[in-house]
């Protein structure tokens, strides 16, 4: 059941707790429960919005930016990311397993130029961080299941 | 000038085009219109059966296959209805893989009818049987199912609408357009009635697979049935694979060897690639399938309780991918209700007397839907039956 809500939510987190209960054939009260339960448990951390950022007037851009970092005793890579993660700009820290680099960091900014200056005086500046390399995102086809660039056409019942 | 309409069968001028397509050609001439109108799976055909058609693709030299369809698939079919049902089919003297399950239910009509001779057709249900048998002559009776009865067959349904010339009955459950199952209770009845008639049941079974709590049941695993069965069913729904085209039936060898005439002569044989594919389908798909099962019973769930919510009284479908709630307490037709919705708030739907007498008051709503475009949907639906009560005032 639970990971069925999780599924549900996914694909829509604005769904009402009536809804969600009758996709679920359980009561909007029981599925309100389970859902509180997942936010207790810490398993559902919060709910973002998907957007299309080239139809918002604020001009945004995304970049991701590898890190080659040295690992601190006992601590592992943990510190420094959780240094990273403290900044604003700073949209997603995970850990990689490629051996090329360690850190995936993407980072928001409103232009090249801003994101540029975040990388070489905040990040290449902490201690540990031995190296980095921006990637520019040029434009989104998909996120997180959710088309961004265009509606799914559907063309059956056509013929 | 040729004056085509002498050149044209009055067989063929008589037949009625298909409730569902007017509501689609109008849907396709409008813009914003979400539809609930479809007959096939919104999912993608699992990934391993369209690998396995780009192997044979690669590898094979795409040829006719026998008449009856390639073997290991014939043997796949076999196997599965045993495993299914318990019930033994020869692969070789048994079975016809078709194009389609309609091509099988066309054999089978073809294969029995004589001009006069008389078909049950328990309505409602999918469009395709009354026109087979016109176009051979024959005369097809309906049997409406009723709601009292969640939209199952009663032996009493039955009783007074055979006579001598009764040849075959057709049975199409899971059903569409209603989501009605028949359990072995109620297929009981029904067995025990036919076994002293000469009547043979074609039991089109394309739904098989999508059933809601509990397994399938079928009519040829009662006593004396398989003798008095053609079992239709086919991989468009259940695999998603309805543009692939393939079906198959399984009879007794006497009809089989005589109806298997009509598909040498008028097909040839089931496409070569899908069939390569399907043994896929039959062999490693069952995760895929309850997979997708999942999915549209969530669906299902959200459907039923969203329309009896909305004051539209939706019987609890078991089966298929339908709903098929009332729309009597709008007091308009099936069709007057299915047009203004479209016209007025873009949502098209079938009308229920599309697939019969007995299917008006009802409309059709598939689920093979994203939850997405079904929420929308019903805002939709929402929207519009306010207004018919604010008329009513």
């Amino acid at each position: 059941m639970k990971s069925q809500i999780i599924k549900l939510l996914q694909q829509n987190a604005r769904i009402s707790n009536t809804e969600l209960g009758e996709m679920l054939g359980i009561s909007a009260d029981e599925a309100a429960a389970k859902i509180k339960e997942l936010e207790d448990d810490g398993i559902i951390r919060g709910y973002s919005v998907i957007l299309d950022d080239d139809k918002i007037d604020e001009p945004t851009v995304y970049a991701t930016i590898e890190l080659k970092v040295t690992p601190q005793r006992d601590r592992g890579f943990n510190d420094i990311a959780k240094t990273i993660m403290m900044y604003d700009e700073v949209e997603s820290v995970s850990l990689m397993s490629s051996g090329a680099y360690d850190l995936a960091v993407e980072v928001k900014g409103m232009d090249l130029k801003e994101v540029a200056f975040f990388v070489s005086e905040r990040l290449a500046t902490i201690d540990g961080i031995l190296s980095t390399s921006t990637h520019f995102i040029l434009k989104k086809y998909k996120e997180k299941g959710i088309f961004i660039d265009s509606e799914e056409r559907d063309e059956r019942g056509l013929y | 000038m040729i004056d085509y309409d002498k050149v044209l069968s009055n067989k063929i001028k008589n037949v009625k085009p298909s409730g569902i397509r007017k509501f689609f050609d109008i849907a396709g001439t409008m813009e914003g219109v979400i539809s609930l109108g479809v007959g096939e799976p919104d999912f993608s055909t699992p990934w391993v059966i369209r690998k396995a058609a780009i192997q044979v693709l690669e590898r094979k030299h795409i040829i006719y296959g026998p008449n009856k369809g390639l073997l290991p698939l014939r043997q796949a079919i076999t196997n599965r209805i045993e495993k299914k049902h318990g019930v033994k089919y020869d692969p070789d003297k048994e079975v016809i893989v078709t194009v389609g399950g309609s091509e099988a239910i066309d054999l089978v009509v073809r294969g029995l009818l004589d001009p006069g001779d008389e078909v049950l057709v328990v309505e409602p249900c999918f469009v395709c049987y009354a026109p087979l048998v016109e176009l051979m002559g024959g005369v097809p009776v309906s049997v409406p199912t009723r709601i009292e009865n969640n939209f199952k067959l009663t032996v009493d349904d039955l009783r007074d609408k055979v006579t001598e010339r009764t040849k075959i009955l057709i049975l199409p459950f899971p059903n569409n357009p209603t989501g009605a199952i028949m359990t072995r209770e109620d297929l009981e009845p029904i067995a025990e009635f036919l076994r002293d008639t000469n009547i043979i049941v074609l039991t089109d079974e394309i739904y098989s697979e999508l059933t809601y709590g509990r397994e399938h049941f079928s009519i040829i695993e009662l006593e004396g049935m398989r003798e008095r069965t053609v079992y239709v069913n086919g991989f468009s729904k259940a695999y998603a694979m309805t543009g692939w085209r393939l079906g198959y039936l399984a009879a007794p060898a006497p009809i089989v060897s005589q109806i298997s005439k009509i598909h040498q002569y008028g097909i040839m044989c089931s496409p070569f690639i899908s069939q390569n594919a399907a043994v896929v389908a039959l062999d490693s798909c069952d995760d895929e399938v309850a997979k997708m099962v999942g999915e549209y019973n969530v669906r299902r769930r959200f459907l039923v309780s969203e329309f009896n919510r909305l004051g539209l009284t939706c019987f609890n479908p078991e089966g298929a991918f339908y709903v098929f709630p009332c729309i009597k307490s709008t007091g308009l037709s099936s069709e007057e209700f299915c047009e203004r919705l479209l016209y007025e708030n873009k949502v098209a739907a079938v009308p229920g007397s599309a697939f019969g007498e007995s299917g008006e008051g009802y409309i059709r709503i598939s689920y093979a839907y994203s939850l997405k475009h079904l929420m929308e949907a019903m805002e939709r639906i929402k929207q519009f039956l306010a207004k018919l009560e604010e008329e009513k005032k």
